[in-house]
């Protein structure tokens, strides 16, 4: 039996060294790519011309205002329903369910279709603002948010905590705001940094409702400048990255179960 | 519960149900019925029958071809490193990183991904520099590109690998160490243990990841417009095309495309939850 273990954990060793090398080269190419100024020059040159340029500021605010905005829709339209279905409407939540994983069959290029076909009659300053954005990254969130929001219900016992704070005198919106939101911290947090990290890092609906996010930004930089986009790739990574440490740090923190799960883009 | 408090509950869940609608199930019956509408609003087959002509179901094939690859190519090498690293001797930090990274790589697609790409092995590429000054191997000349079917290829793995890491390691968690015991005790061999024991059991899960790779691909467009620049007819970009473009601008032939992308997602969508259903039996 030993023998056949450490034969296991050795062909392991080698698939885990193929499996990195194949997923850090091409980061470790792109960083020095981007610090590229010319044959066998190096230098900072493409990160100070990209911070220059106003459009990577206001590309970057827009698609964070973008994110802020979904995670505030998605968890206000979530949470009260992911919290009456556990406690009240059980027998609605294969619906609930049906509805958050929607998305997984509606890729972004096909809801971004439906929503400029559906929402064509609708006056100009809503078709052609950012809320229709902001409408369909929200629904992009869906599987992401239930989810995490499903598994944080799951570990704690909201039946006795609502009763504990209803026998207390409290309402309605105490219990949801006051006793069953303080619990659910974790899987708030690490919803809204996976909702964070999809919104900025998203391109198709961006592009196709014509809006420059940040990745719409980077691809217009990357028509032209190619150190300057991989200068922009870098900075893109380490939002994601930023993201999901912040993901990791909250479930420890709390000992919850991590939920998430990649996207289409 | 008094009818007040129902009224309240279902005030708590209308919000949601009347969202879903409006910017999820009106939009795709929009979608449906814009794919069967002319520009003046007049019903017609016009656009739906031209997802039969060679122009879009080549786009469709080589969809269904880049999807299909990179799923079982992407699902194979995830499941190997995932068993890699919940195998019992594997050091835990490995495991935690591993799971780690693949969040993050699977959330790092689209367009950062493709100049990622096109920085390491594009023409004028790092790796390609390296490989061309130091092996003298011109990658270029001897047929690899980037822009091709199997540039694309190399690039979709980098989130579908990650992707399936993440889907396949609850499965592979629950394949109990008993049950390989208990085979080996009763003289299989490891390879027998395998065909008999742990792939059977395994098989409604990798089925359904594979599907889920599926469709994770078929729907990505930033990726394959960054990259291919509508070189490689692709339908996600052929949609971008007659959708946005002002030449070909098209927008009811996008919807009868993007509703064509709709089926076969259902269908392929379908089979993984009922083979999910399947699978759950085991993972308790």
């Amino acid at each position: 039996m030993a023998a056949v273990s450490r034969r296991t954990s050795r062909w392991g060793i080698l698939w885990i060294v193929l499996g990195s090398a194949y997923f850090l080269v091409p980061l470790a190419a792109t960083a020095q790519f981007s610090l590229r100024t010319g044959r066998d020059e190096y230098g900072f040159g493409a990160y100070s011309e990209i911070v220059q340029d106003p459009l990577f500021r206001q590309s970057l605010a827009f698609s964070f205002k973008l994110a802020l905005y979904t995670i505030v829709i998605a968890l206000v339209l979530l949470v009260p329903t992911a919290y009456w279905v556990h406690l009240k409407l059980p027998r609605l939540r294969p619906v609930v369910e049906f509805l958050t994983v929607l998305p997984f069959v509606v890729p972004p290029i096909v809801l971004v279709v439906g929503l400029l076909r559906g929402f064509r009659w609708t006056p100009t300053w809503f078709y052609g603002g950012y809320l229709l954005l902001v409408a369909g990254y929200v629904v992009l969130a869906f599987p992401y948010i239930y989810r995490s929001l499903d598994a944080g219900l799951r570990a704690i016992d909201i039946h006795t905590l609502t009763e504990a704070a209803q026998s207390l005198g409290a309402s309605w919106p105490t219990v949801l705001l006051r006793v069953i939101v303080p619990n659910l911290k974790s899987s708030l947090l690490s919803a809204a940094f996976l909702t964070l990290a999809i919104v900025m890092g998203e391109f198709t609906m961006g592009l196709l409702m014509q809006f420059t996010t940040f990745a719409v930004h980077i691809q217009y930089v990357g028509e032209t400048q190619a150190t300057g986009a991989a200068a922009l790739s870098i900075i893109s990574f380490a939002i994601t990255w930023v993201a999901m440490l912040g993901i990791l740090l909250v479930g420890r923190r709390i000992g919850g179960r991590q939920v998430q799960i990649g996207g289409t883009r | 519960m008094s009818a007040r408090r129902r009224r309240l509950v279902w005030l708590g869940v209308a919000p949601f149900f009347l969202y879903a609608v409006a910017f999820l199930l009106y939009p795709s019956a929009s979608l449906v019925v814009g794919a069967f509408q002319s520009e003046e609003g007049e019903y017609t087959l016009r656009f739906v029958r031209r997802l039969i002509t060679p122009g879009a179901l080549d786009a469709y094939w080589m969809s269904i071809k880049l999807s299909f690859v990179t799923a079982v190519l992407g699902g194979l090498m995830g499941l190997l490193m995932a068993y890699a690293a919940v195998s019992p001797g594997m050091p835990r930090p490995i495991r935690t990183a591993l799971t780690t990274f693949s969040g993050v790589a699977a959330n790092f697609a689209g367009v950062p991904l493709a100049f990622a790409f096109i920085a390491t092995i594009g023409f004028t590429g790092i790796v390609t520099q390296f490989l061309k000054d130091s092996a003298g191997l011109d990658l270029y000349e001897a047929g690899f590109s980037l822009y091709s079917f199997a540039g694309l290829v190399l690039v979709y793995m980098y989130f579908q690998i990650p992707l399936m890491i993440l889907v396949i390691t609850p499965a592979l968690d629950g394949l109990r160490s008993e049950w390989r015991e208990a085979a080996l005790n009763l003289g299989a061999s490891p390879s027998q243990y395998w065909r008999h024991v742990a792939l059977p059991v395994l098989f409604p899960s990798l089925l359904g990841a594979v599907v889920l790779l599926f469709g994770s691909a078929f729907g990505a467009y930033a990726t394959a417009y960054a990259l291919t620049s509508g070189q490689l007819p692709l339908v996600p970009v052929l949609i971008g095309q007659v959708k946005i473009g002002n030449v070909l601008s098209d927008p009811h032939y996008g919807d009868a495309l993007a509703l064509g992308m709709v089926v076969i997602l259902v269908v392929s969508m379908g089979s993984y939850a009922l083979l999910q259903r399947k699978a759950a039996r085991w993972q308790r």
